[in-house]
């Protein structure tokens, strides 16, 4: 178990450390911040000036080790555009991203569970066949698609809800929806092949040999049993959808984190991109680890493996 | 004779592909009755038709699978006739069944108690407190140790051997008049197997319960069974009580059945396999299914399949052979 736990640990320190070195290194291709931030026609000494005020002056191995030194520090430096501490910053949108998360990832479950335990219980019939369309569309159309038939409908053409930034509960319904939607569609995948697994053990066979009503045999029997995988899903798609909200809070303009590194990618603010994309990949990793680690202690057979 | 308990006259299942191409005879025209509180062994190898036919008593049957005739009598009423609704009444609460995999036929998320208590509470609409003070006085009667412990207790804290009786005690809960248990000690060591025979017949002698025991361990027939019906290839090929049919089987496949089965006194012998496979249930021979591995084999046998011959009052065999030993052919 111990060596387990290293091994998964050493795993995922490389993870961090390649996604650290990526993003240092690709949001140094994508060119100067000094040619955005300098108003046209700026002298060549206040080029070097920035660049020098940025640390961009120096070689790129002293450049990344201060990067991982700022993100061990747990400071990431200031960024380039605002001239704040990133820390702030991300700590100003976090809220705003948690808020969206959450709502779109209640939505998710509330569409996404209740259709997959309908198509699992009329497997072959027109729900199961309905919920199928509903799958391959949730997986595949994206996001951005979806925000702008949706603000063409509900703004444009009805003028019901706001087509853009935050504040009241009517901002929130259209950006939930779009995040949540594709989420939907993988929740009702889930429970729809994990409800048809439950539905043939054999305890469900004696729940239905002891005469139960159907509706307790698939409510209780079947359903509790089959949440559980679908839990655990959830759960990591909090954190995925915390972190890729990106496409859907630029479409409506909602000040989360995903359009904190939309910002930063437009300016070329690195400090900011470097830190957002860290900071998501780290609690992605770290979800992770804590999943791969609660399954060996729950699960003997994972920790033999090793 | 007075009337029995279950009697069952041609009943046929059949599993239907969906395109309806495919027919497989799972269970085809079994006839056979059963009296209150007697046990009845069902016998055959894998893919005999036992668990549909068990099923089928249940009408308990995968989507694809359909009764086609027959009719199932129990207790004076045809069991095929009623709704779903009114067969939710027999399950669980008049007949129950036991099913072959202990360690999974338990929900791991329910307390034992909720389990055994839950038959209970649904068909005779008790309330929790007094299903749960009943499940621990069946868990008392399966003999399972310290009972007021171990009701709220969950299955994986329970060894396969008192799951199990766990199961037996979820079975007998409604006291039911008939108990079907599809190999209940296949998965159970020799020891705890043999447990569990002594406590399933002792339950049956005090509840009075008719059994029907579904095995392929012809030991554990002579053990608990007063009659005894051999399936192959979805038939009833012999039945009728288990003494007689030990000591002078009708069919040949019944008896190269029994030939199978290692003796002690029989020293250094050899046993004597059964040759080839039993056939394809959606592609049956013309005549009688077993006759490309019967060594009595006649011309006859590949043409037409035999009826059901009585051979006297509760005995029959399905096979050309038993003609001249019979009263009358009951299939004219």
């Amino acid at each position: 178990m111990k060596q387990y736990i290293t091994r998964r640990v050493g795993y995922s320190l490389l993870s961090l450390f390649l996604l650290s070195l990526t993003i240092f290194l690709f949001v140094r291709v994508t060119g100067d911040p000094t040619t955005l931030l300098l108003e046209p026609g700026a002298s060549e000494e206040d080029i070097v000036n920035m660049r020098h005020q940025f640390g961009l002056d120096q070689p790129l191995w002293v450049q990344y080790g201060l990067f991982v030194k700022s993100f061990l520090t747990g400071d990431f430096g200031n960024s380039f555009y605002y001239r704040s501490p990133v820390v702030d910053l991300y700590f100003e949108r976090l809220p705003n991203s948690l808020l969206l998360a959450s709502v779109a990832m209640v939505l998710s479950l509330l569409i996404g569970i209740p259709s997959g335990v309908l198509a699992a219980v009329r497997v072959g019939g027109f729900w199961d066949s309905a919920g199928k369309v509903f799958t391959l569309l949730g997986l595949s159309l994206p996001s951005f698609f979806i925000g702008l038939v949706l603000i063409l409908f509900f703004t444009v053409y009805l003028g019901w809800l706001p087509s853009s930034g935050a504040g009241t509960a009517a901002h929130l319904i259209m950006p939930a929806f779009t995040l949540g939607w594709y989420f939907a569609a993988a929740h009702m995948r889930l429970t729809r092949s994990s409800m048809l697994e439950v539905l043939g053990s054999e305890y469900v066979k004696l729940a239905r040999l002891k005469g139960l009503p159907e509706a307790m045999v698939i409510g209780k029997h079947a359903f509790k049993n089959a949440l559980i995988p679908v839990i655990t899903l959830a759960g990591i798609n909090l954190v995925v959808m915390i972190n890729v909200a990106v496409v859907v809070e630029t479409v409506f303009a909602w000040p989360g984190i995903g359009r904190l590194l939309y910002e930063g990618i437009s300016f070329r603010d690195f400090p900011v991109v470097q830190a957002v994309v860290v900071i998501g990949g780290s609690m992605i990793i770290v979800v992770n680890l804590l999943v791969d680690i609660l399954y060996a202690l729950i699960d003997p057979r994972i920790r033999l493996e090793s | 004779m007075s009337q029995p308990l279950l009697s069952l006259e041609g009943v046929s299942t059949h599993y239907v592909s969906q395109q309806g191409t495919r027919v497989v005879r799972a269970v085809d025209d079994v006839t056979l009755s059963l009296g209150a509180g007697e046990t009845l062994g069902i016998v055959g190898e894998s893919g005999s038709g036992k668990s549909t036919l068990a099923l089928t008593l249940m009408r308990l049957l995968p989507p694809a699978a359909r009764i086609v005739s027959g009719r199932m009598m129990f207790e004076g009423e045809d069991l095929l006739t009623k709704s779903d609704g009114e067969m939710r009444q027999v399950r669980g609460k008049r007949i129950a069944m036991i099913l072959q995999d202990p360690m999974a036929s338990l929900n791991p998320l329910f307390s034992i108690g909720n389990q055994v208590g839950e038959p209970i509470r649904v068909h005779e609409h008790a309330s929790s407190s007094s299903a749960w003070q009943r499940a621990v006085r069946l868990l008392k009667s399966v003999r399972i140790a310290s009972p007021e412990t171990r009701v709220s207790q969950f299955p994986h804290e329970m060894s396969g051997g008192m799951r199990q009786r766990i199961v037996g005690a979820i079975g007998i809960s409604c006291e039911p008049r008939l108990l079907i248990a599809d190999e209940p000690t296949t998965s159970l060591d020799l020891t705890i197997q043999a447990q569990y025979l002594n406590l399933l017949r002792d339950l049956q002698r005090e509840h009075g319960l008719a059994l029907i025991f579904i095995t392929h361990n012809l030991g554990i027939v002579a053990k608990m069974c007063d009659q005894l019906a051999v399936m192959y290839a979805g038939r009833m090929v012999e039945h009728g009580p288990v003494s007689r049919i030990f000591s002078a089987p009708a069919h040949p496949y019944t008896k190269a059945l029994l030939g199978s089965i290692p003796r002690m006194a029989d020293g250094g012998e050899r046993l004597t396999a059964i040759d080839g496979q039993p056939p394809d249930l959606a592609n049956l021979p013309p005549g009688c299914a077993f006759a490309p591995r019967c060594p009595a084999v006649t011309t006859r046998c590949r043409a037409e399949a035999p009826p059901q011959f009585t051979l006297e009052p509760g005995r029959g065999a399905r096979c050309w052979l038993a003609e001249p030993l019979s009263m009358r052919s009951s299939a004219a």
